[in-house]
């Protein structure tokens, strides 16, 4: 328990946040991945992906069966910090379709308790399109709030009406700065102030770099911002700065 | 001496050539007749290839023709080398002999580019001698088929063991030997080495060790003599160089000396000094000298055609890196250049063996330092060389990763008994120190991953049964192996291709289609933004743009690249080199060999501050331009250095110091901060025998090691061979970066959740001995206690110089992370505001 420890220690004074606006309305980044809504009291978290090495186990490789314990103590550390009324989780919660079965009893339990008093969403993603099994949390494809929309993937379009106030997860967007004569990678958020990709949150989840060729699909070349991830606050840089991997 | 037991055919083809058959090709096959393992060392030219041979044609001629599906016809003989086109070559040089003394031998090679349909047939009708290579032999014991296919094997050549042995190639080998000798009892084994400091070491290799503390032997077999290579140090009238690489300021020297040889054979330590030089050459080649580039990252038939012409002596100089160091012949080279520092005295020694195939005439060498300090190593290695000393490695301890390998693949031959098994392992030298716990260990990581937490049950690779027997659990398991199979992990590499520039036309995209000129390790691309230019194939070339796994570059319009060359020596500066370099530059009656420049400059150094001596440390403070520096001479190598500067950084940093940063070397690391450093040792405010206290290996490394990225690349590489992440293959979608990305999260979680996992032990053990060089850097810090002297000196000492011309050079350390993100960040805001 000493990751949640010095989770709590980090998070409890009031968390810090990076405010933008996203259209139109302010909302907060902070360093741990998570967006922060002030006005309706939530939380939003993207591709968790609980229960991937057990998935990839399956499969003859044993990757190390500490994710989900790693992710679900980092997300409790921020439960905690910011007390929401309502959590959306943005799709891929769950590594695979059958990974809500999976869970094993102490996690499940522990998810359960982070649930409890809270209005909570399971937006459903690629990697797991059905409604988790024995979890409480009501299941969607996509939900709005105002001017906010929530769903996993981003809809491939610039400019639409349809993709203004966009919150997505899905690319896993990192980002690489270049400095020194050495480089930095990190997990980002990115936008153009109309639409959001989070990053993603799960412990074993890599990062696929903003410049790749999928996010030209949602932003116009280099008209968007990122912040990368740091210890304990983000980083602002805007997408002209970044180097590709 | 006479020949008992040499049959008369091979009688006369010895004296149809006008040879005899030389003193150890006889006592070879007299040891072996009588069942004794046996290891030969001998310098190149002394027939050494053929001698291994030998033992094996004369009983092969004496069984006489074998009737096709007669009883006992697996393999007879097993050749073993560490290039498969060293496989290919000998196969080829030994089809002559068998075909003109009408030998009733069948040969043949197998190596990863044999097709599959002749694999197969050689497992249904395997031929009398097989050549190959430590993979193949993992592949063949992996299969059902490989008890029939072994038990009448009779030898095991193992040619180049000395180059086997120090990598995990040779723990696969070892543990391959160990299995090979329970399929056939009886078996003998033949190594073929170049010489080495402990061959005790090899001997044992050769050999099952018995379960006591003796060690068992092979018999030996040592060819002496030879001529006495003739030797000697570049003497520049140019002005040497205080640091740096590049030997440029020797270029026309060499020159002059490619001039006055027919073939000669440049030899460099790093891929990028091998360009430089072979630019720089060709700059001033004013007689258009046929002079070639040759190393590993260039084009496969690009490195063919050079191999071709410099064996059709079309070649007057080959620039190459050690991808020629081994094997092949080279044809009449006679002449060996050295540029930089040699590093260890029998690689010297081997790469010198290079120029001359013929025993009894003088190998000729120049060595060509690149700076001050090279002078020194120069020297080491030229008495070294005279006094026929050496300094190979001593004998590896088996990694752990290389074991789960091994032991899926024999699980997937057949049912495993693991007490059995751990006899057999045990009884290779490699493994012998292997105790039953940590064999467990591995073999509980084989079936299950190897977890505390007891979860992965249900998806077990390997099942135990109820006759006590470890069964892989589908065939699809095998399968999974095969694709694993093997220790060597590639750093990934990106292709390079030519491609037209974009400087011209700005919006253009980047043209697709042009020339492969090769490939180029992904790390040194990430650090280049589009517009840098390099050196790569001899020419300087502007990179453009990633593409998928090809990096795009087109023809640079200058002559100068941007980029200079990246890193140093590649190979950490031997123990006994730096030892003998350490002895001369405290014995100052040692200094009447050197030039007269790097004389006058240890003069200065003696009169100025104080010589390192020979056992302790010297640490020099002085300030220079508004900051103050240490700097120390420990003389470790590069990679002890750095590990070293990573953690005294550290802990200056808690006593209060705030240093900023620093720069390792192969000879000094200098440490700089703000604060007046000569005040604050001389006030004994920090105690330097505390800064350098041993204990410095342990919390402080362990808090440097969670953020290493060393640590995580070697942690990759134990990941794949042993088995927890698949190896990449061409053609997979799946590239190298994304393998880095995950390694790297689940070194994260393993480390935080479950510390003492047996992957992270095999890592440890791995970072130990290479990356850090831990083991070394431990032995440094326990000769120095209560040796160690400070000097505060009013500005920077001769010996400080060559360290800090380095800065700005050689990448800095010691700047976190997310100090860096943050000056970046801020820059930006700046700009914003403008």
């Amino acid at each position: 328990m000493s990751a949640l420890t010095s989770h709590l220690r980090n998070y409890t004074a009031a968390p810090v946040c990076h405010d933008i606006p996203i259209n139109g309305q302010l909302v907060g980044l902070h360093d741990s991945g998570v967006l922060w809504w002030p006005d309706e009291n939530t939380l939003v978290v993207a591709d968790l992906h609980l229960e991937k090495a057990s998935s990839y186990a399956r499969r003859g490789v044993m990757l190390p069966p500490y994710d989900t314990g790693a992710t679900l103590e980092k997300l409790a550390g921020v439960m905690d910090a910011f007390d929401p009324a309502r959590v959306i989780c943005l799709g891929d919660s769950f590594h695979d379709a059958e990974g809500s079965d999976r869970l094993p009893a102490p996690y499940r339990a522990m998810l359960t308790t982070l649930q409890l008093g809270r209005e909570w969403i399971w937006v459903t993603g690629n990697h797991d399109p059905v409604a988790p099994v024995r979890l409480c949390g009501e299941t969607v494809d996509e939900i709005s709030f105002g001017p906010l929309t929530f769903r996993h993937e981003p809809i491939e379009k610039i400019g639409s009406e349809e993709t203004e106030g966009e919150i997505c997860g899905h690319l896993h967007p990192a980002a690489r700065v270049r400095r020194f004569g050495r480089s930095i990678r990190r997990s980002c958020f990115a936008t153009d102030g109309t639409r959001l990709v989070l990053p993603a949150f799960g412990a074993l989840t890599g990062g696929l770099n903003v410049t790749d060729a999928a996010y030209s699909m949602i932003f116009r070349r280099r008209q968007f911002s990122v912040f990368l991830l740091g210890n304990d606050r983000l980083f602002p840089f805007t997408a002209s700065r970044l180097v590709g991997d | 001496m006479d020949a008992p037991h040499l049959p008369d055919r091979f009688r006369s083809w010895f004296a149809s050539r006008g040879w005899t058959p030389r003193a150890h090709q006889l006592q070879l096959i007299d040891h072996l007749s009588q069942g004794h393992s046996t290891l030969l060392i001998a310098p190149t030219g002394a027939g050494k290839t053929l001698a291994g041979f030998l033992p094996s044609l004369v009983e092969l001629e004496r069984r006489g023709t074998r009737k096709p599906g007669a009883a006992g016809g697996g393999i007879h003989t097993l050749y073993i080398s560490p290039l498969k086109a060293l496989a290919v070559d000998i196969a080829r040089n030994l089809e002559a002999p068998v075909a003109d003394m009408d030998l009733p031998v069948r040969l043949e090679t197998r190596t990863g580019d044999t097709p599959s349909h002749k694999r197969q047939r050689q497992k249904l009708n395997p031929p009398d001698i097989l050549l190959t290579t430590p993979e193949q032999i993992a592949l063949l014991l992996s299969d059902p088929v490989s008890a029939r296919l072994f038990a009448s094997l009779k030898t095991v050549i193992l040619d180049e063991l000395h180059a086997l042995v120090t990598s995990k190639r040779g723990d696969l080998l070892a543990l391959g030997l160990a299995r090979l000798r329970r399929l056939a009892p009886g078996l003998r084994t033949v190594g073929l080495s170049a010489t080495v400091a402990e061959p005790d070491d090899l001997r044992a290799y050769l050999v099952e060790q018995p379960d006591t503390e003796a060690r068992a032997l092979s018999h030996l077999v040592q060819v002496t003599g030879g001529a006495r290579p003739d030797i000697s140090i570049l003497d520049s009238e140019e002005r040497l160089p205080w640091s740096g690489h590049s030997s440029r300021y020797a270029i026309r020297d060499i020159y002059g000396l490619i001039k006055q040889h027919n073939v000669s054979l440049l030899f460099v330590n790093t891929r990028s000094q091998a360009e430089m030089v072979f630019q720089e050459l060709w700059r001033i080649n004013d007689d258009t000298l046929p002079i070639a580039l040759h190393h590993g990252s260039l084009d496969v038939g690009q490195r063919r055609r050079v191999e071709a012409a410099m064996a059709a002596g079309s070649l007057r100089a080959v620039v190459a890196t050690s991808s020629l160091d081994m094997g092949i012949d080279w044809g009449d080279i006679d002449l060996v250049i050295n540029i930089g520092a040699p590093k260890g005295a029998s690689r010297l020694a081997q790469r010198i063996g290079r120029a001359n195939h013929r025993m009894d005439e003088p190998s000729r060498a120049v060595l060509v330092p690149a700076n001050r300090f090279e002078v020194l190593e120069c020297q080491a290695a030229l008495s070294a060389s005279r006094r026929g000393e050496q300094d190979t490695p001593p004998l590896r301890k088996g990694a752990l990763d290389v074991l789960a390998q091994h032991l899926l693949g024999l699980a997937c031959a057949d049912p495993l008994d693991a007490l059995a098994t751990f006899g057999e392992i045990r009884s290779s030298q490699t493994y012998r120190h292997l105790d039953w716990e940590t064999f467990e260990k591995v073999l509980d990581f084989v079936a299950t991953g190897g977890y505390a937490l007891k979860t992965y049950e249900q998806y077990a690779k390997l099942r135990k049964g109820k006759d006590g027997l470890w069964r892989i659990a589908h065939p699809k398991i095998a399968q999974q192996y095969r694709l694993n199979v093997g220790t060597i992990v590639e750093a990934p590499m990106l292709k390079v291709r030519l491609v037209k520039s974009r400087a011209d036309g700005r919006r253009a995209p980047v043209g697709r289609g042009g020339r492969m000129l090769g490939e180029i390790e992904e790390y040194f691309i990430e650090q280049l933004a589009p517009g840098d230019t390099f050196l790569f194939g001899g020419e300087v070339l502007r990179f453009e743009a990633i593409r998928e796994n090809e990096a795009y570059v087109s023809r640079a319009k200058t002559d100068n690249p941007m980029i200079p060359s990246y890193m140093g020596g590649k190979f950490p500066l031997s123990t006994y080199l730096a030892a003998s370099v350490r002895a001369m530059l405290s014995d100052p009656e040692s200094w009447k060999d050197l030039p007269a420049q790097v004389r006058d400059w240890l003069e200065i150094q003696k009169d100025k501050s104080v010589l390192p001596q020979q056992d302790g440390l010297l640490v020099e403070t002085f300030p220079r331009a508004s900051k103050h520096y240490m700097v120390c001479y420990p003389f470790e190598g590069r990679l002890a250095h750095q590990t070293l500067g990573m953690l005294v950084t550290r802990r200056l940093e808690r006593m209060g110091a705030q240093p900023m940063g620093f720069v390792a070397n192969d000879y000094a690391l200098a440490v700089w901060g703000l604060r007046d450093l000569s005040a604050l040792f001389s006030s004994g405010r920090i105690s330097l025998e505390e800064l350098f206290e041993q204990d410095i290996l342990g919390d402080d490394l362990d808090a440097w090691l969670a953020e290493s990225s060393l640590m995580k690349r070697t942690f990759r590489n134990c990941a794949v061979i042993a088995g927890l992440i698949e190896r990449r293959h061409p053609g997979q979608e799946k590239t190298g970066r994304q393998v880095t990305v995950s390694s790297d999260l689940i070194y994260d979680v393993l480390r935080a959740h479950e510390p003492d996992h047996i992957l992270l032990r095999a890592t440890w053990n791995d970072a130990s001995e290479g990356l850090l060089d831990i083991s070394r850097l431990g032995e440094l810090l326990a000769r120095i206690r209560g040796r160690i002297t400070h000097t505060g000196l009013p500005h920077v000492s001769p010996l400080a110089v060559p360290i800090l011309l380095e800065i700005g050079k050689e990448p800095v350390y010691g700047e976190a992370m997310d100090r860096i993100l943050e000056e970046a960040a801020e820059e930006l805001v700046l700009e914003a505001l403008e």
